[in-house]
């Protein structure tokens, strides 16, 4: 579709410079709020700067970066963010797919179906962190309550009390809350698959496995590799959840929950920009290897190519 | 084929109860009194039901305050940045232009981009130029934030409409502003609209701009009261009032996803397949 013409003509260059001029607002209001703070990141991390006192600050080149990497509790909290992402980008996956095979072969109150999963995608991350700290709450929560059949849950399980449980609570609401967009994107992958060709492997005899392991999975490798960039992406940049639930404690802390302690609460703009570049460098790196390794043609899954 | 078993009953149930429970939840935990959560109330339904909560978030003026913020703000940066981005995606999906991609991979790499190591870069320049706790100051940063989305969606719409139309109006004797307003807008409105649903509830949602750059109630919006609102015991908060707030915020939400089921499901899905 990209018609690169070797010579211009007048109608190609007046459409040029309509196309710039239109995109120009949008692009230069992308780029200040995030090139141009960026660009001032990477410099303020080349100073010990600390607002509390302006006046000293002073030139200590990449040792910001240096303590951040030799720091333990900037792994520890990158393990965490890590782990975070992949454990619920995995359910979600499962779950989401279940959700969309659900919603693609039900022919009755889809306008509900759609309602209600469409709550937890709209509702404020703060508000569903809260709903799932009220359930898990000791005092006040009904999971112990519901599940003390379980072994290892009691009427006295502190979820908020360990590492571990709190760290289960903190995914159980990031799955609740981001679980439907996955399923949509799927659903709407799914709807690409053809009847057809289901119907023809089960006329082959076909098991459902096989359907859905050869046939359906396969054709909506596009879709899946979406859903999982897009989530994988966003679920790096956990906070909102950490913030409301534990506030970091029981070292539950996110690479972004760290960035954002550093800056705002102790002042420390010089290592807080530090901790910025390398969380941004984070992300382009795990961009950059979810393409590579899953192969994912964005333009062509949007229809660009 | 398309008939529906006991399987699909169980699974329709399951996406009810796992997308409605927690809402059952906090509306219920809404109606209990602050005392019986003090106190610690482990079942799921009060033991008294009572509406004192609602009586005392509504008349908060802390909450009224970052009801209002959070309202206007997302408001403004919604109008703006569908503007913008009708502009931009008109362009995308009509013209051959150069820059294209490059616009397409900014817009990309924007909506992935990791919003916290912004914070400090942005607290130390909204503080020089005066923007710290303003409305302008979240304004700006959530237009930029949800613009990508917005360009995304709308150049999708745009690509579907069948822009010859207005020729064809133009023919029949409509003038070229008639062919526009008569043709155009129409099967462009439903598309503009879904980008402002997408770009307020992200502005509403927002949270960590929201804490970081603003100190007061001048300008912070309800995600960031709702969090300072855990009162001085962390480990004590007064859960049905935080439950109370959260169901009136809630409610806006609720509503737009009723009226507007059909469009957001298009909107967030339309930039994920070949459509």
């Amino acid at each position: 579709m990209a018609t690169h013409v070797a010579q211009l003509s007048d109608r190609t260059r007046t459409e040029n410079r309509l196309g710039r001029r239109l995109v120009a607002p949008a692009v230069v209001l992308m780029l200040i709020v995030t090139a141009w703070p960026m660009l001032q990141a990477l410099y303020l991390s080349l100073f010990q700067y600390r607002l509390t006192s302006p006046d000293d600050r002073e030139f200590v080149g990449l040792s910001n970066y240096v303590t951040a990497l030799s720091d333990s509790l900037f792994w520890k909290d990158m393990w965490n963010t890590v782990l975070i992402m992949v454990v619920t980008v995995s359910v979600e996956l499962v779950i989401g797919f279940a959700f969309a095979m659900v919603m693609h072969r039900i022919i009755f109150a889809r306008g509900l179906i759609r309602t209600a999963i469409l709550v937890p995608y709209g509702i404020i991350t703060v508000v569903s962190a809260f709903a799932w700290q009220f359930t898990f709450s000791l005092n006040n929560g009904y999971v112990n309550s519901w599940f003390s059949w379980l072994p290892g849950i009691s009427e006295n399980t502190n979820w908020f009390g360990e590492h571990g449980t709190a760290m289960f609570a903190i995914m159980v609401s990031e799955i609740w809350k981001t679980t439907p967009f996955m399923s949509l994107l799927l659903l709407a992958g799914l709807a690409q698959v053809s009847e057809d060709m289901i119907e023809a492997a089960k006329v082959d005899g076909a098991t459902w496995w096989q359907r859905l392991t050869k046939v359906i999975l396969p054709n909506m490798r596009a879709a899946i590799m979406v859903a999982v960039l897009f989530r994988a992406l966003d679920a790096f940049r956990i906070f909102d959840n950490i913030f409301v639930m534990t506030k970091g404690a029981q070292g539950t802390e996110s690479s972004s929950f760290l960035t954002y302690r550093q800056v705002i609460e102790q002042f420390q703009l010089g290592m807080g920009s530090a901790l910025s570049v390398l969380l941004f460098l984070s992300v382009l790196l795990l961009a950059w290897l979810i393409v590579k390794f899953f192969k994912v043609d964005l333009a062509q899954a949007r229809g660009e190519g | 084929m398309k008939q529906n078993g006991l399987g699909h009953w169980i699974g329709f149930v399951a996406i009810l109860v796992w997308c409605l429970l927690p809402i059952a939840w906090i509306l219920s935990l809404s109606f209990k009194p602050v005392a019986e959560t003090t106190s610690g109330s482990p079942q799921f339904l009060p033991r008294t039901w009572t509406l004192q909560n609602y009586k005392d978030v509504l008349a908060n003026d802390d909450f009224q305050r970052a009801l209002l913020n959070s309202a206007g703000i997302a408001a403004i940066a919604t109008v703006l940045a569908v503007i913008f981005a009708t502009l931009a995606a008109y362009a995308i999906a009509r013209l051959e232009f150069r820059g294209k991609r490059f616009v397409l991979s900014i817009a990309l790499a924007i909506a992935m981009f990791p919003v916290v190591s912004l914070v400090g870069p942005l607290f130390d320049l909204w503080r020089t130029f005066g923007l710290f706790n303003t409305w302008p100051g979240l304004i700006i940063p959530y237009m930029s934030f949800t613009l990508p989305l917005a360009i995304w969606t709308l150049s999708a719409f745009f690509r579907e409409i069948p822009w010859e139309m207005e020729q064809a109006a133009q023919v029949d004797g409509a003038t070229s502003w008639q062919a526009f307003r008569k043709v155009i807008v129409p099967l462009a409105a439903p598309g503009v609209f879904t980008a402002a649903i997408l770009t307020f509830f992200f502005a509403w949602n927002e949270f960590v701009l929201a804490i970081s750059l603003t100190s007061t109630t001048d300008a912070r919006t309800v995600p960031a009261q709702l969090s300072f609102f855990v009162g001085s015991d962390q480990f004590n908060p007064p859960y049905s009032q935080l439950a109370t707030a959260s169901v009136v915020v809630t409610v806006p939400i609720v509503v737009l996803v009723l009226l507007f089921q059909r469009k957001i499901v298009a909107g967030l899905t339309s930039g994920a397949v070949k459509g």
